[in-house]
């Protein structure tokens, strides 16, 4: 890659697979399983994650040396409180149906881990742009799971992708539905985006024996 | 430049001084953007009484799709010929029934003296009268609402419903079509007239819903709250305008 060192371009492509926040460092599970009924939202958190990341570790990385370390998690939790009205608010003011839309998301992403785990654990430590790029990164790795999951739970729990019929409909027994397939309203349900969850580590770790711990 | 982070001083003014920039910055963002999120609430509520009688830009069979927020002020200037203040079995004309909040209405109701004011919407549609009633209630983790149409024998016409925060994929699917529609038609007076209003019932086993006048529609797998929660609304909110009702036969 021309634009990114070798070891920018690692921290990016690192969460992504063998750093994952969700699968590896087992972070974030709390709003992988609230969300993830349905493709849409999962993408549309996937993206607000990146952004609310993103900024948030150059704002703290750039204030990394004032911070009275007392008083670090609190300073951290102010940011991210910052960014997420600031992002509801504009929202609101500017594309309220996508905000309707949106609803509770936006207020769980001040609650995931996966942001103030970064914060501490890296902007905290490192220059803006390399916490920028970790931020982005981060958030991919987080939302790749996210939407992994959210395909699977509405195609197999409602028999939909986007809110589109693409199994046929289950009413009207068209499509699959009339060979008597039936949606398995299980997955709707937040456990199965655990077991889902669950699945993606277990893939994970049998293809990457590195990764399995003793 | 050596700061002394540590210093108790130094802790206790970068906090004053974080507070107060982040407070100002917020402050100034919401009272620059009120107006605009005010417009934006007021033409939300225009378009869900007009999406409840039945006046929408739907195409498909199962989006839900307004009038355009350009053109609704218009619409429902043209649609809603009347706006009435209920109190018992008064009705008031007024234009400012639209801006009666129902939750503190709600709360003003708790003392037994007060009358209270419920807003009631009126327009035509194919040329006979239909009314919108706001409703409003609890579902699983936050507020409910919706609008119900009805005709002069209370008949639901068309119904809006809408949460400020039921789980997406459960609760939240009372905003979907194949749930909303499910209403229409459907009686909320039983036998001989008495009140029953409409059930969200989990073993309705109607997923066609051709039975109009059983009090009752299919419920939501995994939202058995967020379903009571429409129940209750509808059985507490429509009740309060039975008596109005009775005046107009």
């Amino acid at each position: 890659m021309g634009l990114l060192s070798k070891k920018d371009s690692k921290l990016i492509l690192d969460p992504l697979a063998d750093d994952n926040p969700i699968t590896i460092q087992v972070l974030g599970i709390c709003s992988a399983l609230a969300i993830t009924a349905q493709l849409k939202p999962s993408i549309v958190m996937a993206i607000s994650v990146v952004f609310v990341l993103s900024v948030g570790n150059v704002v703290i990385s750039l204030m990394r040396n004032i911070i009275p370390s007392k008083i670090r998690i609190i300073v951290q939790l102010i940011v991210v409180a910052t960014l997420v009205i600031i992002v509801d608010q504009v929202l609101k003011a500017f594309a309220y149906s996508l905000s309707k839309e949106l609803s509770v998301f936006i207020g769980l992403i001040i609650t995931n881990c996966i942001i103030m785990g970064r914060f501490e654990a890296f902007a905290l430590a490192n220059k803006p742009w390399r916490s920028f790029l970790d931020g982005i990164g981060n958030a991919l790795g987080y939302g790749v799971i996210l939407i992994i999951v959210g395909f699977f739970r509405e195609l197999l729990g409602s028999g939909t992708l986007f809110g589109f019929k693409v199994l046929g409909d289950s009413v009207e027994k068209t499509g699959l539905y009339a060979f008597g397939y039936e949606n398995n309203g299980f997955m709707v349900l937040p456990p199965m985006a655990l077991i889902v969850v669950g699945i993606i580590i277990w893939v994970q770790r049998s293809r990457n024996k590195e990764l399995i711990e003793d | 430049m050596a700061i002394d982070t540590e210093k108790n001083s130094y802790t206790i003014i970068f906090a004053i001084v974080m507070v107060l920039v982040v407070g100002s910055i917020l402050a100034g963002l919401a009272s620059g953007l009120k107006p605009l999120v005010d417009a934006n609430k007021r033409f939300e509520k225009q378009q869900n009484i007009l999406y409840a009688m039945g006046i929408n830009a739907n195409e498909g069979t199962s989006d839900v799709a307004f009038i355009s927020t350009d053109k609704v002020e218009e619409e429902f200037k043209n649609t809603i010929t009347k706006q009435y203040i209920i109190e018992g079995t008064e009705a008031t004309v007024t234009p400012e029934a639209y801006l009666i909040d129902i939750k503190k209405e709600e709360t003003k109701a708790k003392d037994p003296n007060y009358t209270r004011k419920l807003p009631l919407f009126e327009g035509v549609k194919d040329g006979n009268p239909i009314y919108v009633i706001p409703i409003r209630g609890k579902g699983l983790w936050d507020a409910i609402w919706g609008f119900v149409a009805v005709d002069k024998e209370m008949t639901v016409q068309g119904v809006f419903f809408d949460h400020a925060g039921e789980t997406p994929g459960l609760g939240a699917e009372i905003k979907q079509r194949y749930f909303m529609d499910d209403f229409a038609g459907e009686h909320i007076f039983g036998d001989s007239n008495t009140f029953k209003g409409i059930t969200v019932a989990k073993g309705n086993a109607d997923p066609k819903n051709e039975r109009k006048t059983d009090n009752a529609v299919d419920a939501i797998a995994g939202a058995t709250i967020t379903g009571d929660g429409v129940t209750a609304m509808i059985k507490k909110d429509l009740k309060m305008y039975v008596p109005y009702f009775k005046t107009l036969k």
